[in-house]
């Protein structure tokens, strides 16, 4: 970096709202990039790794203090876990390089760690991932340098996994800026759900920026401006400042109830994507959660078993403290793919084994799911959704799946209660066929109605544009579900990114819209917009 | 999960956490240490948990979140499973000797 570097614009797409000033940072610059060779060498290759990332742990310990030495003892331990290297282990069997097996184990353990409730545990993923690129770096022959992340950093990178993203405090950073990436990909609905201003899909590589150099990131219009002029940056800092009291009063806002502008209720509810947000989340700005993805459940080749599903359910449940809590089933498939789970090869994942049909032909998952689901029930309002459907009789066979669960319950004296079933409305055919439905409740999912509508992806930046939500066909399937609804005398939510879009509210409000399911930083925005509303 | 079939044997007991942030990293590596001593397997769960998890993997342990107050229960098999209950139990009692 020097200081003849003049000012690059690097423009992206908007995937997270919001601005950031901060200096660059190139994460974990660790490659993963072995050639796995035979099973016996990965597995010398881990193992010799392990060895000399004990012995610098070793060698630090002698020269700190006995604070730092026990939280490396810590990491030593770790080392010997058989628990730990286990599952490593077994994936190098598997053909798998000794660098990717491992670190695929560590992000996946540094997700669980962010993702407890228990802040002194949240706080030790910084040793795992300090473990992690301690190891990596030994297989790569590099050497460490313990790098600490600089207050307010942009993080810079080609791509984020979700496991990663979770892995960084970002009530300390200040944004993301991707090359690869797209809005609906996962990482970006996490930064949205917490707020973290992010740009995707810019073009190059992060060899444009030097860690360090400083960066103002715009993730409301998507651009990434490195090495600021004075003018930039005073500009900038204005937008911060009036950006900041907006927030300040969003914040207040969300703890309000929603009304509109004549005097009418509305039910605003949160989605939740991975628990690990309820620690920073008070249930009073909602009026229960609309949606709850279960995808996480299922990252990094995990298969989570009954007992662990159970945990986290009742974490949400007890999290709500009485509001109505929804929970939906896998939504794999599509853009989601999980590794062992999902069917491969399909020449139309979109139109292929997605959502509920994975869970009918994959009834050992489901069941595992289900039996958790009801275990929770009994503890609070749980609802379950499924996601997917196409016609009746695919909402039966679940239903036909529940009622097997709660008799298995009921037989073995196990606490449950049976949750209301409802269905996501995505599918044109569901919309249009609504009322005919013997679901409990529905949920709009509007992401995936609006392309299935349009036949148009969000993803690809030649048909964006045509993935309109206010395209009148699309306003004509919610119009007639909430009507559906109505008639049936069972709620109507909508759950898609439209009902955290405030400038859309307008439109679902007159649409009869009474229930929204909001990305929660959106909540006092989608609250302001429904009391300036109809 | 380490849940082992269900006619194994298991020597059992309980103490109370008595460390005011639980079960944290320090308290842990004690525990996998001695536990580690004893070759019979060693699991442990804290109250209310379903779960056993494996005593000898310091991951395992911090991950059960054992809190102030709560009890740590502590089964054991193997060979030498009364003596390596028995430890657990007096280290837990002597607040991992803090």
């Amino acid at each position: 970096m020097t200081e003849a570097n003049a000012e690059r614009v690097l423009e992206g797409v908007a995937a997270s709202s919001g601005l950031a000033i901060g200096p660059v940072m190139h994460p974990s610059a660790v490659a993963t990039d072995r050639i796995a060779g035979g099973i016996d060498e990965e597995a010398a290759a881990l193992q010799a790794a392990l060895d000399q990332a004990c012995e610098e742990l070793f060698a630090l310990m002698d020269s700190g203090d006995k604070l730092a030495a026990e939280i490396l003892e810590f990491q030593t331990m770790l080392l010997e876990d058989e628990d730990l290297i286990g599952p490593v282990s077994l994936r190098i069997s598997g053909g798998e390089a000794a660098d990717r097996a491992w670190r695929a184990v560590l992000d996946a353990e540094i997700a669980d760690y962010v993702r407890s409730e228990d802040e002194y545990l949240s706080a030790r993923a910084s040793d795992l991932a300090d473990l992690r690129d301690r190891v990596l770096c030994a297989m790569a022959g590099v050497s460490i340098e313990i790098k600490d992340t600089p207050e307010a950093a942009i993080l810079v990178a080609d791509d984020l996994t979700p496991s990663a993203f979770l892995g960084f405090d970002w009530s300390r950073l200040g944004g993301v800026a991707l090359f690869g990436c797209s809005p609906t990909s996962h990482v970006a609905i996490l930064a949205r759900a917490r707020g973290v201003p992010m740009v995707v899909g810019m073009r190059g590589g992060p060899e444009l920026t030097a860690a360090g150099e400083t960066a103002a990131l715009d993730g409301d219009n998507g651009v990434l401006t490195v090495a600021p002029s004075r003018e930039t940056l005073a500009a900038h800092r204005l937008r911060i400042g009036a950006a900041a009291e907006q927030d300040a009063a969003a914040a207040k806002r969300a703890l309000q109830p929603a009304v509109t502008a004549s005097g009418r209720a509305v039910l605003v509810m949160v989605n939740i994507d991975d628990p690990s947000i309820l620690d920073s989340l008070s249930p009073e700005i909602c009026d229960g959660v609309g949606l709850t993805r279960t995808e996480f459940l299922f990252r990094d080749g995990d298969t989570p078993d009954e007992a662990r599903q159970f945990d986290i359910y009742t974490r949400i449940v007890r999290w709500a403290e009485g509001r109505p809590v929804t929970i939906r089933t896998l939504d794999a498939g599509g853009d989601k793919p999980i590794p062992g789970v999902t069917v491969d090869g399909e020449s139309n994942p979109f139109l292929g084994v997605r959502g509920l049909r994975l869970s009918l032909i994959r009834p050992e998952l489901f069941r595992v799911q289900l039996r958790a689901l009801c275990r929770a029930a009994a503890l609070g309002s749980l609802k379950v959704m499924v996601p997917m459907v196409t016609t009746p009789h695919e909402l039966a066979a679940a239903a036909a799946h529940l009622d097997a669960v709660v008799a298995e319950l009921a037989t073995e004296g196990v606490e449950h209660a049976r949750p209301a079933l409802g269905i996501m409305v995505e599918t044109p055919a569901a919309a249009l066929t609504a009322a005919d439905w013997e679901a409990d409740f529905y949920s709009i999912g509007s992401n995936d109605l609006i392309q299935y509508v349009t036949a148009a992806g969000r993803d690809n930046p030649e048909v964006a544009s045509l993935a309109d939500p206010r395209n009148p066909a699309v306003l004509e399937l919610i119009r007639r579900t909430i009507e559906a609804g109505r008639s049936r005398g069972v709620e109507v939510s909508l759950c898609g990114d439209m009902a955290s879009a405030p400038d859309l509210v307008p439109v679902l409000l007159d649409l009869g819209l009474e229930t929204f399911s909001v990305a929660p930083a959106q909540v006092g925005r989608v609250k302001f917009a429904i009391g300036e509303s109809g | 999960m380490t849940d082992a079939a269900p006619n194994i044997a298991w020597v059992t007991g309980a103490a109370v956490i008595r460390d005011e942030t639980g079960l944290h990293a320090r308290p842990a590596v004690k525990v996998t240490k001695l536990a580690r001593r004893f070759s019979s397997a060693v699991e442990i769960r804290g109250e209310g948990q379903e779960r056993w998890v494996n005593a000898k993997s310091p991951n395992a342990v911090m991950k059960l979140r054992a809190a102030h107050e709560a009890r740590l229960e502590i089964r054991a098999a193997g060979a030498d499973a009364g003596a390596v209950v028995a430890a657990l139990i007096a280290l837990v009692d002597r607040n991992f000797d803090d």
